[in-house]
């Protein structure tokens, strides 16, 4: 059972992701984050309520929408907002940039721009668990666009015969840019998938933090005890267009309007606090975001960048 | 009256139209190219003109997108396949390596693999390490397929037509920062035959042989230094392969010197091989020994002033001329 103060962690982190990148939107209009990034805004609760049923050594891997993966497994928002805008003190020392976030020492193993990509890096990882015998589970996340690729295919089954303590979790936010789900899959569930490689699939529902909790909490338990993967649906839906150039001309307003009333984030702050939390506890939570995420703007502002001489000795090890 | 002018992503959109309106046996394929009209735009309007037959959206499926390609020229078709980014040009590798360019060779000649793989290369976006990549060397190396990068709209515009009317496979390397570069294109129709370089400026003092983004900087380079004395001869080579080595060769005994200008990572690229033609075929004309200017040995990196780095900047162009006229 979950705690009102794990809740209001929960709570917590889910409004940092959305200050994170409502900023980060500010700061591209603003000129001082450029290329193009993915907002998550509106998927809050995957990576929520999916992280919150991880250990702290344990790692997910992340993909090109990924701010909310990584501040969910507890990244220091500072150095994500350096890495946006390009900065030496960012995560990747401004080289990667908001498609390729990863926090190796926190457990983030990253995030690629490859859609699919990741997967069967997340079975390679779940194999040194395996190998390793740490104890440790890997969750991997991916959209339902990815789980159309041929590596999420080639992944999923390998790490079901080899019994892998891997999580699978699809983000099904009912586009690949502008190619719906409808079309793309032949079958009304991605979650049904699973069948074919022997592995249990489920389907929660995305826009509910606690949902998402309790299908990964069963499915990283089955993981750790050797029980091999799990493929996790979580339907959800982003607010925002597919990247910074998107005309939005593929879905209608109205769709839009109707998921953006089913906000996560909105909908556990009645929970809590129907659960009796006061209201002044909820908004010291939002003021804290609103601050941390000013502060993570102030380190970038003031970071330096690398130069490219430092840059060429990364090439190698 | 002035010539139309249009711009490269519209001209390859024009391209696509006219030889789909003339041959029903020409459909595209790829991700995103329909209502969504292309991550460029460049396939805008298509769906609505040719229906949703024709203009193919795919899951994200890149392997598939190729292999259909090819399954369906097998059966006579001409497919126009799109990959999003030059970098996902990896995960059909397979279908355009091992199938598209051998089936024809292994088959004894009777198959016919007539197809089209369009994708955008290039830095310069702040798109950061998996779409930035200019891997087009890599294709160059591969008997049987031919690899096509053009550097004007009317350029564009003339190698897709002879591309899509092609019996081979080709690779059609566009590029990211050319898409809205303008430039004239006639409204009358017209192609421009695969293999064919083009000298796209004339000068006595050195020869500059490039292709794709890089004529364009060459050009720049090549106005300043007018400036101060040095004429420089730009040899746009357009089609990688084949390569129309005349074209290069010839420019090279009249200037005596070249500097071959390209984007990838300098080692190993294709702009070596030119550099080897040069120095094989034109050795004795040769007044200084055959320059590269390639990009640095880097993932491209998502700081934009290190990324400015990666790739050779007009001002660079310019400071390899004079060292090789010094
Ligand atoms: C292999 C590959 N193909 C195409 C793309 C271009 N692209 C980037 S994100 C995206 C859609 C991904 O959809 P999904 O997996 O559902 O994730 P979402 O963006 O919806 O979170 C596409 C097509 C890519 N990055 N990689
Ligand atoms: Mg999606």
């Amino acid at each position: 059972m979950l705690s009102v103060s794990d809740k209001l962690k929960m709570y917590f982190t889910m409004l940092c992701i959305r200050r994170f990148e409502e900023k980060a939107e500010e700061l591209y209009m603003a000129g001082k984050i450029w290329g193009t990034f993915h907002l998550y805004i509106g998927e809050e609760a995957v990576a929520t309520g999916a992280c919150f049923a991880l250990r702290p050594e344990d790692y997910i891997t992340s993909t090109h929408r990924g701010h909310g993966h990584c501040i969910a497994k507890g990244a220091d928002v500072r150095k994500m907002m350096a890495e946006l805008m390009g900065k030496a003190t960012g995560y990747c020392l401004g080289l990667g940039g908001s498609m390729h976030i990863a926090d190796l020492e926190g457990g983030n193993l990253g995030a690629t721009g490859i859609v699919g990509s990741a997967i069967p890096i997340a079975a390679g990882a779940a194999l040194a668990c395996k190998l390793q015998k740490n104890n440790r589970v890997v969750l991997c996340f991916f959209g339902d666009g990815a789980a159309n690729t041929g590596e999420f295919h080639e992944a999923v089954n390998l790490a079901a015969v080899f019994r892998l303590p891997v999580v699978f979790l699809c983000e099904n936010n009912l586009y690949a840019m502008s190619f719906p789900v409808k079309k793309a899959f032949a079958i009304p569930d991605i979650a049904e998938r699973a069948k074919g490689y022997g592995i249990p699939g489920v389907t929660v529902d995305g826009m509910d933090v606690l949902s998402v909790y309790e299908a990964t909490k069963e499915a990283v338990e089955r993981a750790r005890k050797g029980e091999g993967p799990t493929l996790i649906e979580a339907r959800t839906y982003r607010f925002r267009g597919h990247s910074k150039s998107d005309k939005g001309v593929y879905r209608t307003k109205e769709e839009v309007r109707m998921w953006m009333e089913r906000c996560p984030i909105k909908r556990f702050r009645e929970h809590l606090l129907g659960e009796g939390v006061p209201e002044e506890t909820l908004r010291d939570l939002e003021k804290k975001a609103e601050e941390l995420v000013e502060e993570a703007v102030r380190f970038a502002e003031e970071s330096p960048e690398l130069t490219i001489e430092e840059a060429r000795r990364l090439v190698y090890a | 009256m002035p010539e139309r002018e249009i711009t490269y992503a519209e001209a390859i959109r024009e391209a696509l139209r006219e030889e789909m309106r003339k041959d029903p046996s020409v459909f595209l394929i790829g991700e995103d190219i329909g209502v969504y009209g292309g991550a460029f735009g460049v396939t805008q309007g298509l769906l609505e003109e040719f229906g949703e037959e024709r203009v193919i959206d795919t899951p994200i499926s890149e392997a598939a997108i190729v292999g259909a390609a090819i399954g369906a020229a097998l059966l006579g078709m001409r497919p126009v396949a799109e990959i999003m980014f030059f970098d996902f040009m990896t995960l059909c590798a397979d279908q355009i390596v091992n199938q598209a360019a051998k089936i024809r060779f292994m088959f004894g000649g009777k198959a016919k693999v007539a197809i089209v793989v369009r994708s955008p290369a290039g830095s310069g976006t702040g798109a950061a390490g998996h779409h930035s990549g200019s891997l087009e060397s890599w294709f160059t190396h591969v008997p049987g397929l031919k690899v096509v990068a053009p550097a004007t709209p009317y350029d564009a515009k003339g190698l897709l037509k002879s591309a899509i009317r092609d019996d081979n496979p080709v690779i059609f390397v566009e590029h990211k920062l050319l898409y809205r570069v303008k430039g004239p294109v006639p409204e009358e129709e017209y192609v421009i035959p695969l293999g064919v370089g083009e000298v796209k400026r004339r000068g006595r003092d050195l020869t500059i042989v490039t292709y794709s983004l890089m004529v364009r900087r060459s050009l720049e380079a090549a106005e300043i230094l007018s400036r101060e004395g040095i004429d420089v001869e730009v040899v746009d080579v357009r089609t990688l392969r084949p390569l129309d080595e005349e074209v290069i060769l010839e420019s090279v005994r009249k200037t005596h010197r070249a500097l071959v200008v390209y984007e990838p990572p300098r080692f190993g690229a294709f702009g070596a091989e030119i550099a080897a033609l040069i120095t094989e075929k034109a050795f004795d004309d040769l007044d200084a020994p055959v320059m590269r200017l390639g990009g640095l040995e880097m993932p491209p990196p998502y700081n934009p002033h290190l990324e400015r780095r990666i790739a050779p900047q007009v001002e660079d162009i310019v400071a390899a001329c004079r060292e090789l006229v010094s």
